[in-house]
């Protein structure tokens, strides 16, 4: 009875939270509910008995990667209200789409059983007598190690690209250059004049 | 005598490869200074171009040294094969596919003897005579090799063993006189030459190459040997062909002298010789009168045993031969050009040679071709002499009087005419009045006929040769004052060649004709022609009434005569007789307008249907439904998908939304 | 999991529909906006990793939650690179209204 109103709880708020990202003007309140949703679908994880994927959900996602979102948001100067315009002009169409698209879906999962093999064909079941982090342990880094390293790599890659692209060399900036300071020799800096008596330079 | 015979087969390919791969390109530079090319020749005053040739001479001399050897080697092998011995050199397996068996093999025997040495020796005179003649063209090497790689080519032919190795052969010299007529080719008269004589010669290689499946499919082996034994068997056997149920052997023997008529220019398909003068002069003494074109009256000598079943296809060949005969003395009598002349004088006599074939005098039309090769080389060896001494001019009514500046020159040409002529005890007299008591003594109606034909064509022969020499030679000078005195007599080099046809014109006859034709004719061919046990002409030949045996010389007689009036005596005679027998005199000035009515018949149509074809089929069907079409509807395509593709982001995430939106609804629908 | 309670696989999945809908609307209603365009695309990837996990607890299969695992790598390496080349777009254009963009036009 208690997952059941957590269940309603937390499906309520995503919904609405995720409702509201995509309608508020003000962006930074957007990815505010964005994080709100990500902490609901967290809970969604939970109620589903995936502690792992919820705790990953809360401190990865959340905290490092809707924080990132904060960061850019805050940052780019962005006139929101000239990007609301055209709002209500390509609703109709949305509506249209996506009330299609979730109409169908509707109809397709509350239909939906699961085919009598299913049983059978099932690559990992959930090992008894161990939590869901060891048990999702135990496959990710035996079974399906080499997925593991290339999400891994994904990461790397997604990190340099993101490096690459952003990185900007400021020509109008002066900046402390330390190894052509400690490469510079006497020659270059130190030049002797001899200067006659009684005249300048 | 095996390596002998391989030498004398293999000494002329030998000089044409060394000559052709080594004499012009790889050691241009090494043999000595570079050659200047052809563009830097320079034209004096009246736009005659000199040359310059300043290249290596090695290889004019290696393969006129080797033809030399090869020409004495043949001759070596002649009178041993005149002795009774008759030759088979296998030089390889060539093709051996199921039943299909041919061997690269040299057969010998009196009939190839005499091709022989009738081919290395005119090869081997024009080959010198090429020495003095060609001298200043910058392309000599090349020249050279393609007369040396002629000559291998049609040595392949006289030697075969096989009707394949024949094929080779044929097509071999088809492409040496092919590179030849075009050696100069930067005329484009010379390129539309070759192409014509290679084109017209396909019309006739087409017949030998299905004659030559024909007697496959008929013998189940196309080695002579074989077949000669089949033939007698096979007289009944009919074929289909086109539909029709027609006697076998008369198919085969039609359809190879479909083959003889191309290569040998006899009528209806003779309109190629006339226009491959445009070679240089030697080129048309070696291929265009003494050797490839009497290819064909070797392929009909060789396959006597067919022809000797097949009455039908002798006729034609006599009906055809006896036309030619006829149809190009009568052109040959208003010719203007030096050389055409004697190209349709040459078209004439190989009718003479077909004539005597067709009535199954097979050793009378061979000695016709062994003597004709004497006088007809010498008289284009002459020609080229005169055109050499007058600065390439080949009008002859820019010429004349010529005597007292090419006295030796004229003495030649004087002998090659008598020759040609027929006049008494020169090998004219013997080989040609031979051919017209023979057809007298066929005692057939299209015997009869043919008889009458050349015996008007004899008179013409005599006319139109005696014109040349008296417009070249006699009369006013015609030439310009700058040309004179320009004319000279030709090097001892041009010379010499002609001394020896000069020789052989006169004398090949008499010393010959007792083998060829006389009392020892059985012995002297030996197996090496067949006759069926009926045919008696040759003996019947010798007891013609007297009439027929003058009735030549008094033809002879009367040409010379009228064109003695007309050219020397009556100048103004024949311009009148011209304008009075007005259409005629056109009629034969434009050769029967053959190249009229074939330009129409085929040339146009060809040339229509090629138009069709390429602007019609390949440019608007092909292209334009093939390569072209798909790139314009590609080209297309794109430009209007292009229109899709507007740049906007949310324009794609729109498509990828609907795409998914349709998909889902796909599968509920479909699913 | 509460099999016994009212709660079943249905509900997650209709939960995940409804998410993944107000994804697709949102980048329908935002054209402009190619900051809540991202941020609808972290919502549809959130409602397919709830569909994986309700799957994965449904059928007792850990494969769910490893791909929802690598779904959360693979968001994650996408708003990174995202921001970033928002950033830079926005350093070169002073703006991020992406119905100005058309240089893709062919």
């Amino acid at each position: 009875m208690i997952v059941s109103a957590f269940f309603w709880l937390f499906a309520s708020v995503l919904l609405v939270s995720a409702a509201l990202v995509i309608t508020l003007r003000n962006p930074v309140h957007a990815v505010l509910f964005l994080i709100l949703a990500f902490f609901n679908g967290a809970g969604l994880f939970l109620l589903a008995g995936a502690e792992f994927l919820a705790m990953i959900l809360v401190v990865v996602y959340v905290g490092a990667v809707l924080v990132l979102w904060l960061f850019i948001i805050m940052m780019l100067d962005v006139d929101f209200a000239e990007l609301k315009a055209g709002f209500i002009r390509n609703a109709p169409l949305g509506l249209l789409v996506g009330g299609v698209l979730l109409a169908e879906l509707l109809f397709v999962f509350l239909k939906w059983q699961p085919a009598p093999m299913a049983e059978k064909l099932r690559m990992a079941p959930a090992a008894q007598g161990m939590t869901n982090t060891e048990a999702l342990g135990r496959i990710l880094y035996t079974d399906h190690v080499y997925f593991f390293q290339v999400a891994g790599l994904i990461l790397l890659v997604a990190m340099i690209g993101a490096i690459v692209l952003s990185l900007h060399h400021r020509k109008d900036v002066k900046r402390q250059d330390v190894a052509r300071q400690v490469a510079r020799k006497r020659e270059e800096a130190v030049r002797l004049v001899d200067v006659e008596p009684g005249k300048g330079l | 005598m095996e390596t002998l015979l391989k030498a004398i087969v293999f000494l002329p390919l030998l000089g044409a490869v060394a000559a052709g791969l080594f004499g012009t390109a790889v050691f241009r530079y090494i043999g000595g200074a570079p050659p200047q090319p052809a563009h830097d020749a320079h034209a004096d005053e009246d736009g005659h171009q000199h040359f310059h040739y300043e290249g290596p001479r090695w290889p004019m001399m290696l393969t006129t040294g080797l033809l030399l050897l090869a020409a004495a080697l043949s001759w070596v092998a002649f009178f041993d094969v005149v002795g009774g011995n008759t030759y088979k050199v296998v030089i390889a397996e060539w093709v051996r596919s199921g039943e299909l068996v041919a061997q690269w093999a040299l057969r010998v025997d009196t009939l190839t003897a005499v091709m022989l040495v009738v081919v290395t020796t005119v090869s081997a005179l024009v080959h010198v005579y090429s020495l003095g003649y060609m001298s200043h063209d910058p392309h000599q090497p090349r020249f050279f090799s393609y007369l040396s790689l002629f000559t291998f080519a049609m040595l392949m032919l006289v030697t075969s063993d096989n009707l394949l190795q024949m094929f080779f052969g044929w097509e071999g010299v088809g492409l040496a006189s092919y590179l030849l007529i075009g050696f100069w080719y930067d005329r484009a008269s010379a390129n539309a030459a070759a192409i014509k004589a290679f084109v017209v010669n396909r019309v006739g290689d087409f017949g030998f190459a299905l004659g030559i499946f024909a007697a496959f499919a008929l013998f189940g082996s196309i080695e002579f040997d074989p077949i000669f034994a089949a033939a007698p068997e096979m007289a009944d056997r009919t074929m289909r062909f086109l539909s029709w149920e027609v006697p076998a052997l008369e198919l085969i023997a039609l359809l190879l002298f479909m083959g003889a008529m191309g290569k040998s220019a006899q009528f209806l398909l003779h309109t190629w010789l006339p226009d491959a003068m445009e070679g240089p002069t030697p080129v048309s003494a070696l291929i265009h009168a003494a050797t490839m074109v009497t290819a064909g009256v070797f392929l009909v000598a060789r396959m006597s045993p067919i022809y000797e079943l097949t009455p039908f296809a002798q006729q034609a060949v006599l009906v055809i031969g006896a036309i030619t005969a006829f149809f190009a003395a009568t052109v040959g009598l208003v010719q203007n050009d030096i050389k055409r002349i004697i190209a349709y004088s040459t078209c004439s006599q190989l009718g003479y040679m077909f004539a005597a074939l067709g009535v199954g005098a097979y050793g009378v039309g061979m000695f016709h071709l062994f003597t004709h090769a004497f006088f007809k080389a010498l008289l284009f060896l002459g020609a080229g002499s005169v055109i050499h001494a007058m600065s390439d001019e080949q009008d002859i009514w820019r010429m004349g009087g010529l005597y007292q500046y090419l006295k030796r020159t004229w003495a030649m040409m004087l002998i090659g005419t008598l020759a040609l002529t027929g006049f008494p005890f020169t090998a004219g007299y013997y080989s040609k009045d031979a051919i017209i008591e023979a057809t007298f003594a066929a005692h057939t109606p299209l015997g009869e006929a043919a008889f009458w034909l050349l015996v008007i064509a004899a008179a013409m022969t005599s006319f139109y040769s005696w014109r040349l020499m008296f417009v070249v030679f006699h009369g006013k000078p015609r030439a310009s004052r700058e040309t004179l005195a320009r004319v000279h007599e030709s090097p001892a080099v041009m010379m010499v060649p002609l001394y020896v046809l000069a020789a052989g014109a006169l004398f090949a006859g008499f010393l010959f004709k007792d083998w060829f034709i006389g009392q020892a004719e059985a012995e002297f061919w030996g197996q090496a022609l067949y006759r069926a046990a009926h045919n008696e002409i040759v003996q019947a030949m010798h007891h013609v009434p007297a009439w027929v045996k003058w009735a030549p010389f008094v033809m002879m007689v009367a040409g010379v005569s009228v064109a003695f009036v007309f050219y020397l005596v009556k100048t103004d005679l024949p311009a009148k007789l011209a304008n009075a027998l007005r259409p005629l005199y056109l009629f034969l000035l434009n050769k029967w307008y053959f190249d009229e009515i074939y330009d129409f018949l085929f040339v146009r149509p060809a040339f229509a249907i090629g138009r069709l074809l390429w602007k019609g089929g390949d440019q608007k069907i092909i292209d334009g439904l093939g390569p072209d079409g798909v790139s314009a509807l590609a080209a297309a395509v794109g430009r209007v998908a292009s229109r899709l593709q507007t740049g906007y982001l949310y324009h794609y995430a729109f498509a990828m939304l609907l795409g998914i939106a349709g998909l889902v609804t796909w599968l509920m629908v479909g699913g | 999991m509460g099999e016994s309670m009212s709660i079943g696989l249905a509900h997650y999945l209709g939960v995940a529909a409804i998410l993944f809908t107000i994804g697709v609307f949102g980048i329908f209603l935002n054209r402009k906006n190619v900051i809540v365009i991202l941020m609808s695309v972290e919502l549809m990837l959130l409602a397919v990793n709830i569909n994986l996990v309700a799957f994965s607890a449904h059928l007792g299969d850990l494969m769910g939650q490893v791909f929802a695992l690598l779904v959360l790598t693979v968001a994650a390496a996408e708003a990174a690179i995202g921001l970033a080349i928002l950033v830079v777009y926005f350093r070169n254009r002073g703006s991020i209204a992406v119905d100005e963009i058309d240089s893709l036009k062919g």
